[in-house]
C-alpha cells in the first residue's frame, strides 16, 4: 500500500550514527495530516486520499475549498494534495508514525528559484577562454546546423532555473519523533527552509533493516 | 524553540571539559579491534579546535617513536568516552601548526599560569587589575 503524509522542511543539522561517522539529515515537521476525502475508481477512475496539512485562516478559503473542509467535518488546512493507492478513512489523521526508522522515502517539493540564469550555471555547459583575445567567456556557441534551417526542440539554453517540482529518491528515514512530529531523513530534500514537502513511501527497492 | 538547536542540545554531551589550542589532553576514543570494542587513550597536543556547538573537534598531536600523529575527535561523537584535560599551554595562536616543525624542547609549551578561573577574557582582566592596584600603591 502506498503511503504517504505532507511535511515542511525545517532544515538541516547533523547526526552521530553508532560507529561515530556523521550523517547530513533533513528535519521534516512532518504531519500530522487529516484526510479530507478520498477518490474511488468507481467516480474518479483512480484510488487516493486527499491530505490537508497545516493550519489556515478561515477567510483566506476559497468558497470552494471551504465547502470541502466544511463537508468532512475537519479544521481547515494550509496544502492539499493526494496520494495514490493511499487507504485512509476521511477526517482520520495521518502522522509520522507511519515511517520506520531505516525505511526509504521520496520527497517531492518545489526547488528553490534560481531566477534566469546563462547556460554555464543551468546546463553546466564549459566556458570560454577569458584571455587571450577570446570574446567568448560564458557566451552559448552554436545553437545548431545551417542545414536544419531552425532550432530544435528542447535544446539547452539560458532561461529561468529551479522553482519546479522535483522528487529525490530513496532516502533513508534515520529518525522518526511522533511526540514532535519529526522525521529525519539522510540528505537533502528540494525547497527552502519552509518549504511544504510530499513525503511518500519509496518506489524504490525496499530498505534492507 | 527552533527544533534544530534542540536537536542538536540533544547530542550534546552534557560537560566537555574546556578545551583551548595548546592544552594537553587524554581522549578516551571507543576503538573496534575484529569483534570487539574497547577504549583506547590518545594522549596529546590540542593544536586545533575547530568548529561550534555539536560539530566541535580536535586536533590532538603527538610524537611516538620520533613520529608525529595527529588525530583529530569530533567532541560530542558518541565514540569519544571522555576527555580530560592533562596541563593547559601558554600559547599565542589559534593553530599551533608550527608545532609541527619542530621537536623535542623546542615543540615544549609553557604551562599558562591561570588568572581568573581559565577564561582569557577573565584573565586578561585580573591581570589588568592587578596592574591597576600596583599603580595605585606608587
Amino acid at each position: 500500500m502506498a503511503k504517504g503524509l505532507l511535511a515542511r522542511k525545517l532544515g538541516m543539522t547533523q547526526v552521530f550514527n553508532p560507529d561515530g561517522t556523521t550523517a547530513a539529515v533533513t528535519v521534516l515537521e512532518a504531519g500530522p495530516c487529516r484526510v479530507l476525502g478520498l477518490r474511488t475508481p468507481e467516480k474518479d477512475g483512480y484510488a487516493a486520499a486527499r491530505l490537508v496539512f497545516g493550519t489556515a485562516q478561515r477567510r483566506r478559503l476559497t468558497k470552494p475549498r471551504a465547502g470541502e473542509f466544511r463537508k468532512a467535518g475537519i479544521e481547515p488546512g494550509l496544502k492539499v494534495a493526494e496520494v495514490r493507492d493511499f487507504e485512509a478513512q476521511v477526517g482520520q489523521e495521518i502522522t509520522c508514525a507511519i515511517f520506520s526508522e531505516g525505511e526509504l522515502v521520496d520527497v517531492a517539493g518545489t526547488s528553490k528559484g534560481k531566477g534566469f540564469q546563462g547556460m554555464v550555471r543551468r546546463w553546466g555547459f564549459g566556458r570560454g577562454p577569458e584571455t587571450h583575445g577570446s570574446m567568448n567567456v560564458r557566451k552559448p556557441g552554436s545553437i545548431g546546423a545551417t542545414d536544419a534551417a531552425r532550432v530544435f526542440k528542447g535544446l539547452h539554453m539560458a532561461g529561468h532555473m529551479g522553482a519546479v517540482r522535483r522528487t529525490v529518491q530513496a532516502l533513508r528515514v534515520l529518525k522518526v519523533d511522533p511526540e514532535r512530529n519529526l522525521l529525519l531523513v539522510h540528505g537533502s530534500v528540494p525547497g527552502p527552509r519552509g518549504g511544504i514537502v510530499m513525503v511518500r513511501g519509496s518506489v524504490k527497492q525496499k530498505a534492507k533493516k | 524553540m527552533n527544533v534544530i538547536d534542540q536537536l542538536e542540545r540533544e547530542q550534546k554531551k552534557e560537560s566537555v571539559p574546556e578545551l583551548r589550542p595548546g592544552d594537553t589532553v587524554r581522549v578516551y576514543a571507543k576503538v573496534v579491534e575484529g569483534t570487539r570494542e574497547r577504549i583506547q587513550a590518545f594522549e596529546g597536543v590540542v593544536i586545533r579546535v575547530a568548529g561550534s556547538g555539536l560539530r566541535r573537534s580536535l586536533t590532538v598531536r603527538r610524537v611516538t617513536h620520533g613520529v608525529g600523529v595527529e588525530r583529530t575527535f569530533l567532541v560530542h561523537s558518541p565514540r569519544v568516552e571522555k576527555i580530560d584535560v592533562v596541563r593547559h599551554g601558554q600559547v599565542r595562536q589559534a593553530r599551533l601548526y608550527y608545532l609541527r616543525g619542530r621537536t623535542g624542547r623546542a615543540a615544549r609549551l609553557r604551562e599558562r599560569r591561570d588568572e581568573g578561573g581559565g577564561s582569557r577574557v577573565a584573565g586578561r582582566r585580573a591581570r589588568t587589575e592587578a596592574h591597576a592596584q600596583e599603580g595605585d600603591e606608587e
